[in-house]
């Protein structure tokens, strides 16, 4: 990956980051953990890798991407406000009566959205259907998703692995943001999902472990994932909360939104962030 | 054409004819000898795909392949197409309104020996409580034939009923247009109204032979769509005839029976009268058996019909 390129993507995470809690904030309710720790896969894929037009969010060409751990939108619509799909003060009404953005991705109203989700497991399907139908059509674009680790919990999710690998969908890439918590605690002690990695190796997936807040390994593992042949899923290890200190990490986190005093340390401590890794970005460091 | 088929049978053979007419996907779910979808599946393999036993991710994959913009046709028993598979159906396909099909044999007691477990009788309950959802139960073949046809190109996900159970062939081959959400005169009559649907159209046609018998005149309306209900041409038989009894092989909790209780209690205009399963579950006997052991017969309707009537 080029230096510039790593610089903007951290650069877009940071904002990403930024804007997600802002928006969760103002809802007064969301999911600021699981939203933090997917920042760089969702940079990475709307501001790097995936052909999407802003102007024609409909292109039957374009690639496709279901947030199948949906409860984590706000992370995506801030990169598709970024993006230009629709403006910044959509995200201020995020979750409110009459607004565009839905607690939950509906693509029926939101433009760039490809997938309604929001009940786990299923946008996982739903995203090797997309593929599925590629494959038979010989149609060029693919299909990216992101499951959480409590998602993986739901047996359907093992139905599509087998779907999948069943038809040869060498046209999907998986990311599991392997943050270690869910709703109740940790996964491991709430219903444990592991070994992630030899179950996705078991279900015929091509598999990678990977730091998941690292550009450069997201990148590689992306890449690869496009010529291994197979569908193939990239465990994303990640800190859930990440970048806000009271966050990283707990678990209490997951679904709630913080209150004026916690925000005000939030939006220090993201702004920040941003505000460094743009200035690295303009700078070239 | 025999005098008798199952209304799965003309779904196999319409969907392979129609195959080659409209691009379209089929899926099914370990179940394509029963549901007749491997009619399709060996004419067109390429637009197929059996998901094994797994009906959950066949509703959200056929979700995602119309999600691309082709109608997915998903099917296997009623039980776990629409039962096992309701959140899916719901959240995937009926909330962002995507061009599913789900068109489920081995619906109602008709499963017959399999029994309870796989008996569904709430389908049309469940599946008519969604936004979006059309619900469709054709009663032979030259219905569900046209009524696929239309399913082509219809706007949004659609739920249609099929069974197991050879049923009498009740309309010739162009003998009527059927068309979605528009109920159909079988007969015209003054007395009373049986609107019917599925295998008890057949039934409501034999009821009014025996009620013609008695010197009463009876109507009979084909509602092969439940929801959205053709409340104009029921409303006009409730004011005509000021009685009408609904036949359904469902329970009598949520299906054509209550949609029309419902039009009719915020509309006046006449007596209902139910017949269906009264809120239990089926059980193991032969098809035919069963339809006499849960009175889904002529003379069950018959037997309320003269209830409203007094006689």
């Amino acid at each position: 990956m080029e230096r510039n390129t790593l610089l903007m993507l951290r650069e877009r995470a940071a904002r990403i980051r930024m804007l997600s809690v802002e928006a969760i904030y103002g809802a007064k309710s969301g999911h600021p953990g699981g939203s933090l720790s997917i920042a760089e896969i969702i940079a990475y894929l709307y501001f790097d890798k995936m052909k999407v037009d802003p102007k024609n969010p409909r292109d039957p060409e374009r690639d496709r991407f279901v947030l199948s751990k949906g409860h984590c939108c706000p992370a995506l619509y801030a990169a598709l406000a970024m993006r230009g799909f629709f403006d910044e003060s959509e995200l201020k009404k995020l979750r409110k009566l009459g607004a565009m953005l839905q607690g939950h991705p509906d693509m029926k109203s939101i433009p760039g959205i490809d997938m309604s989700t929001g009940s786990l497991g299923q946008g996982f399907s739903a995203a090797c259907g997309m593929a599925a139908r590629a494959k038979r059509e010989g149609m060029k674009w693919r299909v990216y998703t992101i499951l959480g680790d409590g998602e993986i919990e739901e047996g359907q999710v093992w139905e599509a692995a087998m779907f999948a690998n069943m038809y040869k969908l060498d046209n999907i890439t998986a990311f599991v943001d392997f943050n270690g918590y869910q709703i109740d605690g940790a996964v491991t002690e709430v219903m444990d999902p592991t070994p992630i990695d030899e179950k996705f190796r078991a279900f015929g997936w091509h598999v990678s472990v990977i730091d998941g807040h690292d550009l450069e390994a997201i990148e590689k593992a992306v890449s690869e994932a496009g010529s291994c042949g197979r569908p193939a899923a990239i465990i994303c290890n990640t800190v859930k909360g990440k970048g806000v200190s009271f966050m990283e990490n707990n678990y209490t986190w997951h679904g709630k939104a913080p209150k004026d005093e916690e925000y005000a340390i939030a939006e220090k401590e993201l702004r920040e962030a941003y505000e460094k890794a743009a200035e690295d970005s303009k700078n070239g460091r | 054409m025999a005098d008798k088929e199952a209304t799965r049978a003309a779904y196999g053979r319409k969907l392979a004819e129609l195959g080659e007419k409209y691009n379209f996907y089929v899926l099914d779910a370990d179940l394509s000898g029963s549901t007749q979808t491997a009619v399709f599946a060996k004419k067109y393999p390429q637009r197929f795909f059996n998901c094994g036993i797994a009906e959950e991710n066949m509703i959200s994959v056929a979700a995602g392949i119309a999600a691309t913009g082709v109608p997915a046709f998903a099917s296997s028993f009623a039980m776990f197409a629409c039962g096992r598979a309701f959140e899916q159906i719901r959240n995937s396909v009926a909330y962002p309104a995507l061009p599913v099909r789900i068109c489920a044999s081995h619906a109602g007691v008709t499963v017959g020996e399999d029994g309870a477990t796989h008996q569904f009788c709430e389908d049309i309950a469940v599946m008519r409580a969604l936004p979006n959802m059309t619900v469709i139960a054709p009663a032979d073949s030259a219905s569900t034939e046209a009524i696929l046809e239309q399913l082509m190109t219809l706007q949004g996900p659609a739920y249609m009923r099929l069974g197991r159970y050879a049923v009498p062939q009740v309309y010739a081959r162009g003998e009527h247009k059927f068309e979605i959400g528009k109920g159909l005169v079988v007969a015209d009559g003054r007395d009373i109204t049986l609107a019917a649907n599925g295998i008890m159209v057949s039934a409501a046609i034999e009821a009014r032979a025996l009620l013609a018998e008695k010197g009463i005149d009876a109507a009979v309306l084909d509602i092969h769509t439940v929801k959205p209900l053709d409340e104009a041409l029921i409303l006009h038989y409730a004011a005509k005839t000021g009685r009408i009894v609904a036949a359904e092989e469902h329970t009598v909790i949520g299906g054509l029976g209550d949609a029309i209780c419902s039009l009719i209690a915020q509309n006046g205009g006449a007596k209902v009268a139910k017949v269906g399963v009264n809120d239990k579950f089926g059980t193991s006997a032969s098809a035919a058996v069963l339809l006499e052991h849960y009175g889904l017969t002529a003379a069950g309707i018959v037997a309320r019909a003269l209830e409203l009537l007094g006689k």
